[in-house]
């Protein structure tokens, strides 16, 4: 046993609000000030708690406080069944629960070797695709919100029911999923499926150039997004970035195309690179993301193999052998890891989620300083951060 | 301006005494309370349709025929609501500042002329007295942010303040140039110098700068979006109203919506000249018909029209940034209003625009 000696150093929040507090005056002798944004904010999607230390308009310092919405997940999941991961893992980051038990799905079968077939595997990957569209129309609309235009917000959630209608057919549900298990998938797909995805991708391709005409291409979104809030690739990377965050940094990282899981092999699909790092290569490279999902789902829907949609008994018990177990994918947000440590019982000893939103979140500490209010509120929306996701 | 001033004005108009005058203007001042307040009703419930109907939604549609009761019932709810103010406000000036809101609105349409005979007000220096009372509504917001003894409110408050007083300078310029082109500060006088053509076209390229500028300018005075800082929502959750509900905050309501209407009215009757009818050179048949239209209807057309095209914008456009909010007044705006009036002052001296009468 190796003992590892923890050398942070652990302070409190008023000690650390004290610490911003004695640092040096302003330069126009204006008296710098305390805001708490959050825990209920219209702009921090939830219940995130920021400390700002301002100078006027002006931000000068930020201290996220968490732990608003924490629920002891990793800890409730040890109490539960290898089968029964599944369904915790949908509250965490809501918007892509699918692709969440996916990956919990994908380290069990590791972990007790469980072999599926390539129905299965076409399916989970047209689900995660169509989410990740679902997700980003979501995040477009609650962005042109949070820039103070109401009207994509609407736009946003006419043009996610038509996926979420999809999801309501085969599933039944509609926010938390639980769709995909250990061995397979919850039911097999709803007959009108290939033919709705299809009217719906074609029903979605000219609406993005209603998108553009809305949101993209008008000057005050291009003034408050362009240079705003500049991450480097270097920052990103040891900041834990990843998805469309650390993509617009320039630095091309895809488990897709890195480390295919799935049938993302099969399919041809180019993944979307900023050059600066702004809100605006953020907000760039999710509109185009979402163009390249629909690519991956057009390409497969035609040849979904046919095959059970369960390669296991519904009811077994899973026991896979001791031993430390890690599986990673890539979430609408970035990745997502479920690491397990199984004693060979029928419960895990420990479960642990990395999850993209809270690595993701600290960017927020290194960029939004020295910018607006307004700049720091276009940044927060511009990491599309899911609160839950970030507690836990 | 005092009552009696305005009393003896209207007396001079009717030519009857000045206590029947005062009657007189008791009762218009009670008519334009009451037409104000089912004004702002009406147009909070058009809003509401509007930005519907833009986002592919219904809008109201529960109480009343296609909702239309929906404001009477919005506004029941507000004055039923509980009156809360913060334990630390300061009380006095807390209640104060949504009464001056809604005061400067309420003075500011007196001055504006409806029709050619119904107008409560008809001052010399109409446009004059409309942008010093309607100015008077940022003392408003400012009280209400700062008495609330919120960051955020004070924040809100003081954006506003900024705006308001920054565009209130190319405002200002814009109508300067219809003052200058018409030779007038009385309003009915620059309706009738508009019985040709309306400014925004008989002035070439100078009346419709002006007019885009007012538009501007305006739009940002009244805090709207784009430029509705003073309560950007996802910024300052309310920005000046946060500490406000119940009636107070049906106040602060009321007054955003009479303010759209003011100044839709003011753009209408300098640039679209007011309840003038639409008059094309010699064809008199159509020039009659287009009279056949009243003068009332007329004007609310063209302030409807106005109105519209805000509300348009509101539900198009997203928030500006504080500093580009100034960086477009004081860098774009300003000078082009300047180099506008000074432009539309030689026109004026030579005579340079349409139907000039020199």
């Amino acid at each position: 046993m190796v003992t590892v000696e923890i050398k942070t150093k652990i302070s409190s929040l008023d000690e650390r609000i004290n610490a911003m507090a004695l640092q040096g005056e302003s330069p126009l002798g204006t008296q710098e000030y305390f805001v708490n944004m959050g825990p209920q904010h219209p702009s921090t999607h939830g219940v995130l708690r920021l400390v700002l230390k301002l100078d006027g308009e002006t931000v000068r310092e930020i201290i996220p406080v968490l732990g608003y919405i924490h629920r002891g997940m990793e800890k409730k999941a040890e109490t539960l069944g290898y089968r029964q991961q599944v369904h915790l893992t949908d509250r965490l980051d809501y918007l892509c629960s699918v692709m969440n038990n996916w990956v919990v799905s994908a380290v069990v079968e590791k972990a007790a070797k469980i072999e599926i077939n390539d129905r299965i595997q076409t399916i989970r990957t047209i689900f995660a695709e169509l989410q990740r569209v679902q997700s980003h129309l979501l995040w477009w609309g609650v962005f042109g919100m949070d820039l103070g235009a109401f009207t994509p917000f609407l736009y946003g959630f006419r043009d996610r029911e038509k996926i979420t209608k999809i999801f309501e057919e085969t599933i039944g549900a509609r926010l938390t999923m639980n769709y995909i298990q250990p061995g397979g998938l919850m039911y097999d797909i709803h007959p009108d499926f290939v033919k709705d995805v299809k009217a719906m991708i074609s029903y979605m391709k000219p609406m993005f150039k209603e998108y553009d005409e809305l949101v993209s291409g008008n000057i005050i979104i291009q003034e408050r997004l362009k240079n705003v809030g500049i991450l480097d690739a270097q920052s990103a990377v040891a900041l834990g970035a990843s998805g469309p965050v650390l993509r617009a940094s320039g630095v091309a990282h895809d488990l897709r195309k890195i480390k295919p899981y799935g049938v993302y092999e099969k399919v041809d699909f180019s993944i979307p690179i900023g050059t600066v790092g702004d809100c605006w290569d953020r907000y760039s490279v999710r509109m185009l993301e979402m163009r390249e999902s629909l690519k991956i789902i057009e390409q497969l829907i035609d040849s979904i193999p046919e095959g059970k949609h369960l390669t296991m008994k519904p009811g077994a018990k899973i026991r896979p052998p001791a031993g430390i177990y890690y599986e990673q994918m890539e979430t609408a947000r970035g990745i997502f890891g479920v690491f397990l440590h199984s004693d060979g019982s029928e419960k895990p000893s420990r479960v642990h989620y990395r999850t993209p939103n809270f690595h993701n979140l600290w960017c927020l500490t290194k960029i939004a300083p020295g910018g607006r209010i307004g700049d720091l509120v276009s940044i927060i929306s511009s990491l599309d951060v899911v609160v839950p996701d970030i507690d836990r | 301006m005092s009552v009696s001033s305005v009393s003896q004005d209207i007396a001079s108009h009717l030519g009857s005494a000045p206590e029947i005058s005062a009657a007189y203007f008791v009762a218009g001042l009670l008519g334009t309370v009451t037409f104000l307040t089912v004004m702002a009703l009406i147009l909070i419930y058009a809003e509401r349709k509007v930005a519907a109907h833009f986002q592919c939604r219904l809008g109201p549609m529960r109480v009343g025929w296609h909702g239309l009761l929906q404001s009477v019932a919005d506004a029941l709810k507000l004055i039923l609501k509980e009156d809360i103010v913060p334990y630390s406000a300061d009380k006095f000036l807390h209640a104060l500042a949504p009464v001056f809101a809604v005061v400067a609105m309420l003075l500011s349409l007196i001055a504006i002329p409806t029709s050619s005979r119904l107008a409560l007000s008809d001052s010399n220096i109409g446009v004059l007295y409309i942008s010093a009372v309607s100015g008077l509504g940022v003392l408003g917001i400012l009280l209400g942010g700062w008495s609330s003894n919120n960051k955020w409110s004070l924040l809100g408050a003081m954006r506003a303040g900024a705006q308001i007083i920054s565009y209130e300078l190319s405002a200002t310029l814009s109508v300067l140039v219809v003052i200058m082109l018409s030779g007038s500060l009385k309003l009915s006088a620059i309706i009738h110098s508009q019985e040709a053509g309306w400014w925004i076209w008989r002035a070439p390229g100078v009346g419709l700068l002006a007019f885009l500028l007012f538009i501007v300018s305006s739009t940002a005075e009244i805090n709207r979006t784009p430029f509705d800082l003073a309560e950007g929502e996802s910024e300052l959750t309310a920005g000046f109203h946060t500490e406000y509900s119940g009636m107070r905050f049906a106040f602060f309501f009321l007054a955003e919506y009479l303010n759209l209407f003011v100044v839709s009215a003011l753009g209408a009757t300098l640039f679209l000249g007011g309840w003038m009818p639409f008059h094309i050179g010699n064809f008199s048949g159509f020039n009659a018909a287009m009279d056949l239209i009243p003068e009332f209807i007329w004007f609310m057309g063209k302030t409807a029209f106005l109105i519209f095209l805000s509300m348009w914008f509101r539900w198009t456009f997203p928030r500006l940034r504080v500093d580009q909010l100034m960086k477009l007044e004081w860098k774009v705006l300003m000078p082009i209003g300047f180099i506008n009036l000074l432009l539309a002052a030689m026109m004026t001296l030579f005579g340079f625009y349409f139907f000039a009468t020199t």
